[in-house]
């Protein structure tokens, strides 16, 4: 009778150490991914469940460098082509062994998407040495090679090949409608989805055989909940429903500081919010006196500190600090006085009357910056008539250019500065695709030829010289309004280490997050 | 009665035409579906290619005939962001509103037939005046505001209950149901209040205002009179006369109350077709919004049936189909 005691004892002491090194993380976003095809999309959503069921070739480190991933080394053999070596043993969910031939695959996928085509343009070929080795070659000198194959999720190409059972085939990628690949996962991540209620729920296990055993991670299961409402996603937090929440609205913060059972983690981010001013529609922003004199008349530090509550880094250029082309000697230049002798100087004392447009359901707080740039406008004259409306009717009257002043965020998809001006700043071109978000019809063909010059060498010092010189080109001529890079959040119950996973990038690597209990 | 069932269907099959006419013709306002489609560096020809594939550049007659035909046959086409059928959407989101404004009902009967007729009979009680005069802050108190109220109690403070979603759910004969596990009960209890909130206090004011005018009347003056007890006197004299306008308002009310599950569900993040119309409204989900409106539409219609036949049972002086 004692011994089976002790034995039941024993039983459940092992038990409870199992459960203390396994654990079930509960999180919940904004919204959940809107298809299990890595490449339907190209989104945050998208691309966090990309990160726990695949595993990209290469992916981002805290500091903006490469972290080896499927890709074990990779280096440059000449100009135009870096060859890489792939993991050896890298099992895919299915059973599969990952080979250079899923790599092609999944290369060809990535150029046939609408979405990911145009960061995949730059390559020519992608050329097999053998079953661990591949070269990839560009046109011309491509210094981005690196950032782009942090996209590259191989997927398991003899899993996706064949016809489903409605005799489509299995690697089908589609927008709209059903595909046998926008509801199966075969990759060769950390998790695997068990169940998915798209809007309601998505449940992952922990890959048995994940490559990678020197990853700390120790979450077994993991509890997606979409929760879209800000307020009900702090509660389920505070009331211990959910571990781990993004993203925390900053009129939050205060709150999830002060609890002792929750953490709040915050960073910097890469996403600038900018206004835009039209010069072909409104003459008066045609003199770079009157551009200058708005960025002088927006009081940038005070938007943060008023309307962000402290939750943004205020910012005068397009890239964030950390990217090669921050120049770290431009910044804001709110001086009143300076901006109503400008107004003067150009003519314009008496002011002019505007037209402005923003969102007011897409950037963080975006309608109540908007009205505060009106009133802060109204003090050197200029007469704003604001229009916000949702995002869904916002972008396609971005697209029509429908009024003088239009706000836009933007996040480099490449992480790198010359994205910014390639879909902001450039002369608008309809052949080339250039400038297809420069609302404002700002050009400098000096900023545009730099651009062309920068994206094709490949010494990182060079670059970096170049993109500086057309920041400051471009704020000397205030070619836009730079406000803010948006800051990210997230809270997590105490014992949820997410302080060393997440990152700039925001997604997570949740493979790695180790729960304490 | 044939002839009123008759009748009813084609008020109905008028109603959904009209419904989908008019959100067709409004879908051009919500947004470009596209742009919830795609990332945002994706090119204008691109789009425009994907437009062409959907059909959406074609003139508003040649959609709208498309949609009409596959609409007739029980088809009212696919999500653009479940990629199912949008009708099948919604149906498997049905059981969700339809538990949570059933737990709102019950709240409602629960508490509104008594109180109503307590604070009738005693006007002048501090209870009766008390709940009038909460009555009257809960009228004007915004949902979202009872809701994160609740949460914030019931959630965070005292921790009884669970914040957001339906918890633990059971099928029974196809049928999702929360209303069978002790977790999916808890889950349902915050937002049910919440429903229930917005028409608690109006039908304890009517209740109130409607026994307050039949006891007046001269039947009920004559069963005093009489010596009837006071007990029979309330409770199926005058009571049974109380619920007829109660009935027509509820019947009513029970498709607002649907249009209520939109705000509530979003809070709570209840997995139900409100939370899904206002989902799709944001992604201009254009099929799923034409759905949603017919479906509901069609509610409607189906309640007012009810609420006209149960009608008919309480006051038999009511004749449906005219003779």
């Amino acid at each position: 009778m004692k011994k089976t005691a002790l034995l039941f004892a024993g039983a459940a002491l092992a038990l409870n150490i199992a459960s203390v090194q396994a654990a079930t993380l509960r999180m919940a976003y904004d919204a959940d991914p809107v298809s299990l095809d890595p490449y339907e999309q190209l989104s945050g959503g998208t691309l966090q469940l990309s990160h726990m069921t695949y595993d990209p070739l290469v992916r981002w480190d805290r500091n903006l460098g490469f972290e080896a991933r499927l890709a074990e080394k990779w280096e440059r053999i000449d100009e135009n082509t870096m060859r890489f070596h792939l993991r050896k043993g890298v099992k895919f969910h299915s059973g599969n062994e990952l080979s250079t031939k899923d790599v092609v695959f999944t290369f060809h996928r990535l150029q046939d998407s609408p979405d990911f085509k145009g960061v995949f343009a730059p390559f020519k070929a992608i050329n097999v040495i053998d079953d661990y080795t591949f070269d990839l070659v560009t046109e011309k000198p491509f210094p981005l090679i690196l950032n782009n194959m942090t996209y590259l999720f191989p997927m398991d190409s003899v899993f996706f090949s064949g016809e489903d059972a409605n005799g489509k085939p299995k690697d089908l990628l589609v927008k709209h409608g059903d595909s046998f690949a926008s509801r199966t996962i075969s990759g060769t991540g950390p998790y695997t989805v068990s169940y998915r209620e798209q809007g309601v729920r998505v449940e992952f296990e922990r890959n048995a055989d994940y490559w990678d055993k020197k990853s700390p991670g120790n979450v077994d299961k993991i509890v997606f909940t979409p929760i879209k409402e800000a307020p009900t996603r702090v509660a389920a937090l505070l009331a211990g429903d959910v571990d781990f929440i993004a993203p925390v609205p900053p009129t939050d913060h205060e709150r999830i500081k002060s609890n002792d059972n929750v953490d709040l983690v915050t960073m910097g981010g890469t996403r600038i919010i900018t206004f835009q001013m039209n010069q072909e529609r409104n003459a008066a922003f045609k003199d770079v006196r009157v551009r200058k004199a708005i960025n002088y008349a927006i009081n940038q530090e005070g938007i943060v500190k008023k309307i962000m509550k402290g939750f943004a880094t205020p910012g005068a250029q397009f890239s964030p600090q950390g990217y090669l082309g921050h120049n770290p000697a431009l910044v804001p230049r709110y001086d009143l006085k300076k901006a109503k002798e400008l107004m003067k100087e150009a003519g314009y004392s008496e002011g002019f009357s505007a037209t402005m447009m923003a969102p007011n359901n897409r950037y963080v707080n975006d309608e109540k910056i908007a009205q505060a740039v009106v009133s802060m406008l109204a003090k050197i004259n200029i007469k704003i008539d604001l229009k916000t409306v949702p995002k869904a009717q916002y972008w396609p009257a971005f697209d029509e250019r429908a009024a003088d002043m239009m706000m836009i965020g933007w996040h480099s998809d490449t992480e790198d500065t010359n994205n910014f001006f390639e879909f902001l700043s450039a002369c608008a071109n309809k052949d080339t695709g250039a400038g297809q978000y420069n609302s404002g019809n700002y050009c400098n063909p000096e900023v545009d030829a730099m651009m062309a010059e920068a994206n094709a060498i490949t010494d990182p010092e060079k670059r970096a010289s170049i993109m500086q010189a057309m920041e400051k080109a471009v704020y000397d001529d205030a070619g836009f309004v730079p406000l803010h890079w948006q800051n990210l959040s997230w809270g997590a119950r105490k014992g949820v280490d997410i302080e060393s996973i997440v990152n700039v990038q925001n997604f997570p690597y949740i493979g790695d997050l180790v729960i304490e209990e | 009665m044939i002839a009123f069932f008759v009748k009813r269907f084609f008020q109905a099959v008028v109603v959904m035409f009209v419904i989908s006419l008019i959100s067709f013709s409004i879908q051009d306002n919500l947004g470009d579906p596209l742009r919830e489609l795609v990332g945002q560096a994706v090119s204008e020809e691109e789009r425009q290619a994907l437009r062409d594939e959907m059909g959406l550049n074609d003139p508003f007659l040649v959609q709208y005939v498309r949609f009409a035909k596959k609409a007739v046959q029980g088809d009212l086409g696919d999500s653009y962001f479940f990629k199912k059928p949008a009708f099948e959407v919604i149906m498997n989101k049905l059981p969700a509103t339809l538990e949570l404004v059933f737990g709102a009902t019950v709240i409602i009967i629960l508490f509104s037939v008594p109180v109503g007729v307590y604070s009738a009979i005693n006007p002048q009680s501090w209870f009766s005046k008390t709940v009038m005069g909460l009555s009257i802050i809960g009228i004007s108190i915004p949902v979202f505001l009872t809701a994160i109220g609740l949460i914030y109690l019931f959630a965070i403070e005292l921790n009884w209950l669970p914040s957001y979603g339906r918890g633990e759910t059971s099928t029974v004969m196809g049928w999702e149901t929360g209303l069978l596990t002790v977790d999916g009960l808890q889950h349902l209890i915050l937002p049910s209040c919440t429903l229930a909130s917005i028409m608690l206090p109006l039908f304890i004011r009517l209740i109130r205002s409607e026994m307050m005018e039949v006891l007046q009347s001269e039947y009920v003056k004559f069963a005093w009179a009489k010596g009837i007890s006071p007990r029979r006197i309330y409770f199926v004299h005058a009571l049974k006369n109380t619920m007829l306008p109660v009935i027509t308002v509820g019947g009513v009310q029970i498709g607002t109350m649907v249009a209520y599950t939109i705000l509530t569900e979003t809070v709570f993040q209840w997995p139900g077709m409100g939370f899904l119309f206002l989902e799709a409204v944001n992604r201009v989900d254009t099929p799923l919004i034409v759905a949603y409106l017919i479906v509901v539409g069609a509610i409607f219609v189906v309640t007012n049936t009810l609420v006209d036949l149960i009608y008919g049972l309480v006051n038999p002086t009511v004749k449906l189909a005219g003779k």
